[in-house]
């Protein structure tokens, strides 16, 4: 028996292909929005894999330091540091900040690290070009997809930084590129506020009888210089010997110093549950509407193909043809229809939208093929509307009268 | 009582109930041998499209009675539980239009049935052919329909009626798009086709230029058929 549906989709492939490419782009849509949820939850893990730390240990009762601000003393790694099972503990700052460069800026999550060697927690894990920091002040480490060169000089805050070595997928949770600087100088850029700004608060002070007092000379000055220094970090990362287990340290921690302290897991789970749920629940309504709005075209089409050839499917019936042949002239199509716009989704979405995309899209396999059997049943169920419309053809409308 | 061709019997339909009944057909008696054309004629809303259906097994009538080559078909109920392979099987229908399947070559077209019935791809083309052979449109077998003359279309048509070999064709006008060269030329077809295959044809016009050429004719009026012997010229 020869393919009915295929025959009327080579008859007419014009407008089976054209409507295809239509279908298809919607489907590439579909598909790349599925690569953005996978993409932020992966740059979520990346954030996480890449800091090279199994406790975060942050400001009590919050959930620091990337979904909640956290403020910690920037001695506290200390007393952590030498707690028994701690193999290293390390301070970290981040700001999402403008970074300026010559020709613009650009948005990136500004993280101060610790001076050390590679493999302290925080420090980039490896660099494709250039060297880690090695100096105290003003040399920076970022990833490649804030588009800097090494050499670049960039302004943060009033400081200028030279790049001197590039990483990669080294991003924040919002997909925006991490640029790397010393702790000390990371501090200064989250507290350093204008010249104005300081004249005002030392005046501020200076006019306050309790701070300037004749008989304490000394007690002035003790008071503005503690208020140009910022003894804050946002957190402290936390590697645990090899062999135990971090659950345990982070709950000496949480005893002892009475502070919040947040396994791997947990991270994730603040990350990927709590940091990414809104954008996650955006991307699942926007993919909802898209099936809706792929069924419905699909579905009129279809339904249009098949009231155009209403008479044929009358002379169809009237010669003796089965229905279950009709139903998969029309189905067929329908999936055919789909295919096309499979195929021509998937190539969208791979050569256009995720290289294009200002986020990271990372379309999976899996996410394909999940994909593809949602296409066919979404095709399939479309059809359903022609399938009664071509079941009700009366076979007589093939004989006049 | 047995019959080779089409015997149709006191063959009543009655649309609607009570009051608002209406008797399309009210008492059809028609008989059409093997190798016979024969015309239907009558006015608009005599019955005839009504008759056609009802032979073609696409509505049922009220009462009556229909043999086909033999078998009681219908007897005041459908005898054949399949009407779909009945009418696929064993009624050839050709149409005023010649409604080929556009997406389908001429061949397809043809071949579809035997298809449809079990025949394999092969087989239903070669029979085909053949019938394209007598029909002289051969030349014409891996054309799309779109691309054929009017008249041959309509010859296409007519393979398509004749491919599984029914006992009995039902044409509805088959020449009104025609002019009466064309016209002519598919009710010779018709009768040749009629003898070659030893096929009852029934024919259904209005067409005066072509109502001349049946040797009989059932005109139907008011939902009753009568027989008149037609002249039956040009094709001795």
């Amino acid at each position: 028996m020869i393919s009915l549906a295929g025959r009327d989709i080579l008859y007419s492939w014009g407008k089976f292909v054209f409507t295809g490419m239509g279908l298809g782009l919607l489907i590439g849509i579909t598909l790349s929005m599925a690569g953005i949820y996978r993409g932020m939850v992966e740059d979520a893990k990346a954030l996480l894999d890449n800091s090279g730390a199994d406790l975060w240990v942050v400001q009590k009762d919050t959930l620091g330091p990337y979904a909640e601000p956290s403020s910690l003393y920037d001695d506290i790694w200390r007393e952590i540091r030498s707690m028994p099972e701690v193999e290293q503990a390390a301070n970290i700052t981040y700001l999402t900040m403008q970074i300026g460069k010559q020709d613009g800026d650009v948005r990136a999550m500004v993280t101060g690290l610790t001076p050390g060697e590679p493999g302290t927690p925080g420090w980039p894990p490896y660099l494709i070009a250039g060297r880690q920091i090695t100096r105290s002040h003003y040399e920076a480490v970022a990833d490649i997809a804030s588009g800097f060169k090494l050499g670049d000089r960039i302004q943060i805050r009033r400081s200028r930084y030279t790049i001197v070595g590039l990483t990669r997928r080294m991003v924040s949770s919002n997909g925006d590129p991490m640029v790397f600087i010393p702790l000390k100088d990371a501090q200064e850029a989250q507290f350093l506020k204008d010249n104005d700004a300081i004249w005002k608060q030392r005046r501020r002070t200076a006019q306050n009888p309790a701070f300037n007092r004749p008989v304490v000379p000394d007690l002035l000055d003790a008071i503005i210089a503690s208020q140009s220094v910022n003894p804050y970090v946002n957190a402290v990362l936390v590697r645990v010997e090899t062999g135990h287990s971090p659950e345990e340290v982070a709950e000496s921690i949480r005893r002892w110093k009475r502070l919040t302290v947040y396994t791997r897991g947990q991270m994730e789970e603040i990350l990927v549950g709590k940091l990414i749920a809104t954008s996650a629940r955006q991307i699942f309504m926007f993919l909802v509407i898209l099936a809706i709005v792929s069924s419905a075209i699909v579905a009129f089409i279809i339904y249009t193909l098949t009231l155009g050839k209403i008479r044929e499917i009358a002379v169809l019936k009237l010669i003796g043809t089965k229905n279950r042949t009709i139903v998969g002239l029309i189905m067929q199509q329908s999936i055919a229809l789909g295919l096309i716009g499979f195929v021509v989704g998937k190539i969208s979405a791979t050569l256009l939208m995720a290289p294009l995309f200002p986020k990271y899209v990372l379309l999976q396999p899996l996410d394909s093929i999940i994909g593809f059997i949602a296409v066919v049943m979404i095709c399939a169920l479309s059809s359903i509307i022609a399938i009664r419309a071509a079941l009700r053809v009366d076979p007589a409308e093939a004989i006049g009268g | 009582m047995a019959a080779k061709g089409i015997l149709i019997q006191g063959l009543k339909k009655r649309y609607g109930s009570g009051d608002t009944a209406v008797d399309a057909l009210k008492a059809v008696d028609m008989h059409v041998a093997p190798g016979e054309v024969v015309g239907l004629i009558g006015p608009s809303g005599s019955g005839k499209s009504t008759l056609l259906k009802c032979l073609g097994a696409v509505i049922e009538p009220t009462a009556g009675k229909i043999i086909l080559d033999n078998d009681i078909i219908y007897d005041d109920g459908w005898k054949v539980k399949d009407l779909r392979a009945l009418r696929r099987d064993r009624i050839g229908f050709v149409f005023q239009a010649p409604y080929l399947i556009p997406f389908l070559d001429v061949t397809d077209n043809v071949a579809l049935l035997p298809m449809l019935a079990g025949m394999s791809n092969l087989e239903a083309r070669k029979r085909a052919i053949e019938l394209f052979e007598a029909l002289d449109v051969k030349h014409r077998a891996k054309a799309m329909p779109s691309q054929l003359s009017g008249g041959e279309q309509q010859r296409v048509a007519i393979a398509r009626g004749l491919v599984n070999q029914p006992p009995v064709i039902l044409a509805d006008e088959p020449t009104a798009p025609l002019d009466s060269e064309r016209a002519l030329t598919v009710i010779r077809i018709l009768n040749d086709m009629a003898k070659r295959f030893e096929t009852a044809i029934i024919v259904v016009t209005h067409d005066e230029k072509i109502i001349p050429t049946f040797k009989r004719i059932y005109h139907i009026r008011d939902g009753a058929t009568y027989e008149e012997k037609g002249q039956g010229r040009g094709f001795e």
